[in-house]
């Protein structure tokens, strides 16, 4: 095996009296498709927010690739400076529930705002790349189009283009779907679904969508009380969990699904 | 006859009015911004000086602080000319309001922009100038008119400083013709005017802000 692109060393993280991750151990290969699932509350959302460096740590250690999260003299919360961080934020990008794009600017220039800014591309480059994206996405025809005018699915596959456009080597998604009418969530779990045939790019999904985790994922972890249960093959995770608690969360959400 | 020559003269006051208005209104706007994104951004130090700026302004009167750059201040050493010293006086005291408003703005900008900002690696500064203080500068628009609008009555204390202003025109004329009832209701007149016509301008800047390409009707967030 190769050395993974992503490891959590017994990484706690308390957010004051409350411990959200208890000596997390947890490693991801490149180009992985990593599917989180668990109950609510029990640190999902948190791995991706530290991944992503919007939520420090306290204590163990977390490398990408050959960056550690935490510098030697790093001060602050984020016990790093901020060109570290923005070096690290190099190779993640996090697409939310919530979409979040940018209200004023239209989708294309939510697209080439950061390439341009960020990675200094030049305009042609980065606009040429975004419509590039927005075919993949299936909207090319929504370019001028600003956010209040799309629809929920809609604006999370431009939120997907617009994390795209960065190349990033790590992709998290965080409950993707959660906040979509449930006739658009089939768009968006497409474009998902696409971008898992990549090889290259890791992925790290949250989800309720258990039918669409088992089809993506070539691992599977349970989460409980910010730790990892279980872990496996969807297969094995969906057909025959070991652990008692993963068996009655699996039982309890697809009840919940029909 | 009188009142063709009453109305030159108040009407070179309300000049000297405008002028003073327009210019430490601009200044003031540009202080705001300076102080309530130093409020919001700063360092604990940075931010902490920015909110004395602000509570000591706000809780002095204008003029009492006009009068202590006019007449203390030279003492120290640094004397203005009049009309300096009323732009400065009156910039400093509103740009201090302005302040709270621009802060009140950037706060009103959800968390999760500045967290979509941050995943898509903009600097703290980019972030600022292009994601947060675009998106709310026009909510701010409101509040700054009434501002402006304030300051253009507060500049009726600068004729305590001498300077020749709509007031103190209206003094002086008083003095001389005595027809208070005149004399005050056509000041109370101009003041009102130019407060229209400057609402007007702020609200056409504001409409027009609104129609731009880049805050379509009936966005949310
Ligand atoms: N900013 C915060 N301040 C305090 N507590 C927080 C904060 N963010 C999260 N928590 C707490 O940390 C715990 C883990 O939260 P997290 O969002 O990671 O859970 P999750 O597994 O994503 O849950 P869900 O399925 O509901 O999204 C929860 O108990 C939550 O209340
Ligand atoms: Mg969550």
């Amino acid at each position: 095996m190769n050395p993974p692109l992503i490891r959590f060393t017994d990484v706690n993280k308390r957010f004051g009296p409350l411990t959200v991750l208890d000596r997390f151990n947890f490693a991801v290969q490149p180009g992985e498709k990593v599917t989180l699932i668990g109950p609510s509350g029990s640190g999902k959302s948190t791995v991706l927010r530290i991944l992503m460096t919007l939520e420090p740590f306290q204590e163990g250690t977390l490398t990408l690739g050959d960056l550690s999260y935490h510098e030697p003299n790093g001060r602050g919360p984020f016990m790093a400076s901020d060109k570290h961080l923005r070096d690290l934020r190099k190779n993640v990008g996090m697409v939310f529930q919530s979409f979040n794009l940018f209200p004023h600017m239209s989708v294309l220039r939510n697209i080439v705002e950061a390439p341009i800014a960020v990675l200094d591309m030049r305009r042609d480059a980065a606009e040429a790349r975004a419509l590039e994206l927005l075919r993949l996405v299936g909207l090319l025809d929504k370019r001028d189009q600003f956010p209040s005018q799309l629809s929920g699915g809609q604006q999370q596959r431009v939120a997907i283009a617009r994390a795209m456009a960065m190349r990033p080597r790590v992709l998290l998604f965080d409950e993707p779907t959660s906040a979509l009418d449930p006739q658009l969530v089939g768009e968006v779990l497409g474009v998902i679904r696409t971008l898992a045939h990549e090889h290259d790019l890791t992925m790290l999904l949250v989800t309720h969508e258990m039918r669409f985790a088992r089809e993506i994922s070539d691992r599977v972890c349970f989460f409980a009380a910010g730790r990892i249960v279980e872990q496996g093959t969807p297969e094995r995770i969906f057909s025959s969990p070991e652990q008692p608690r993963t068996q009655e969360f699996l039982k309890s959400v697809l009840t919940g699904q029909g | 006859m009188t009142w063709v020559h009453d109305l030159a003269i108040l009407t070179r006051g309300a000049g000297i009015t405008a002028i003073i208005a327009v210019i430490s209104t601009l200044l003031g706007a540009a202080i705001a911004f300076i102080v309530g994104v130093a409020r919001v951004e700063g360092g604990p130090v940075v931010a902490r000086i920015a909110l004395f700026y602000i509570e000591f302004m706000r809780g002095t009167p204008l003029l009492v602080k006009l009068f202590w750059l006019y007449y203390a201040l030279p003492l120290i050493g640094v004397s203005l000319d009049p009309f300096t010293t009323g732009i400065v006086g009156l910039s400093l005291n509103i740009g201090a309001y302005g302040a709270e408003v621009v802060r009140g703005g950037l706060q009103s900008v959800p968390d999760v922009q500045i967290e979509a900002a941050r995943a898509l690696n903009f600097s703290r500064r980019y972030t600022l100038l292009h994601i947060t203080l675009p998106q709310t500068v026009i909510e701010m628009m409101p509040a700054f008119g009434n501002l402006a609008v304030q300051n253009l009555k507060d500049t009726a204390l600068v004729s305590l400083i001498s300077i020749a202003d709509l007031t103190f025109r209206a003094q002086q004329l008083r003095n001389i013709t005595l027809d208070s009832a005149r004399i005050y209701t056509l000041t109370l007149l101009g003041y009102f005017v130019m407060a229209l016509v400057l609402s007007a301008v702020m609200r056409f800047l504001e409409h027009k802000a609104r129609r731009g390409a880049a805050f379509p009707r009936g966005m949310q967030q």
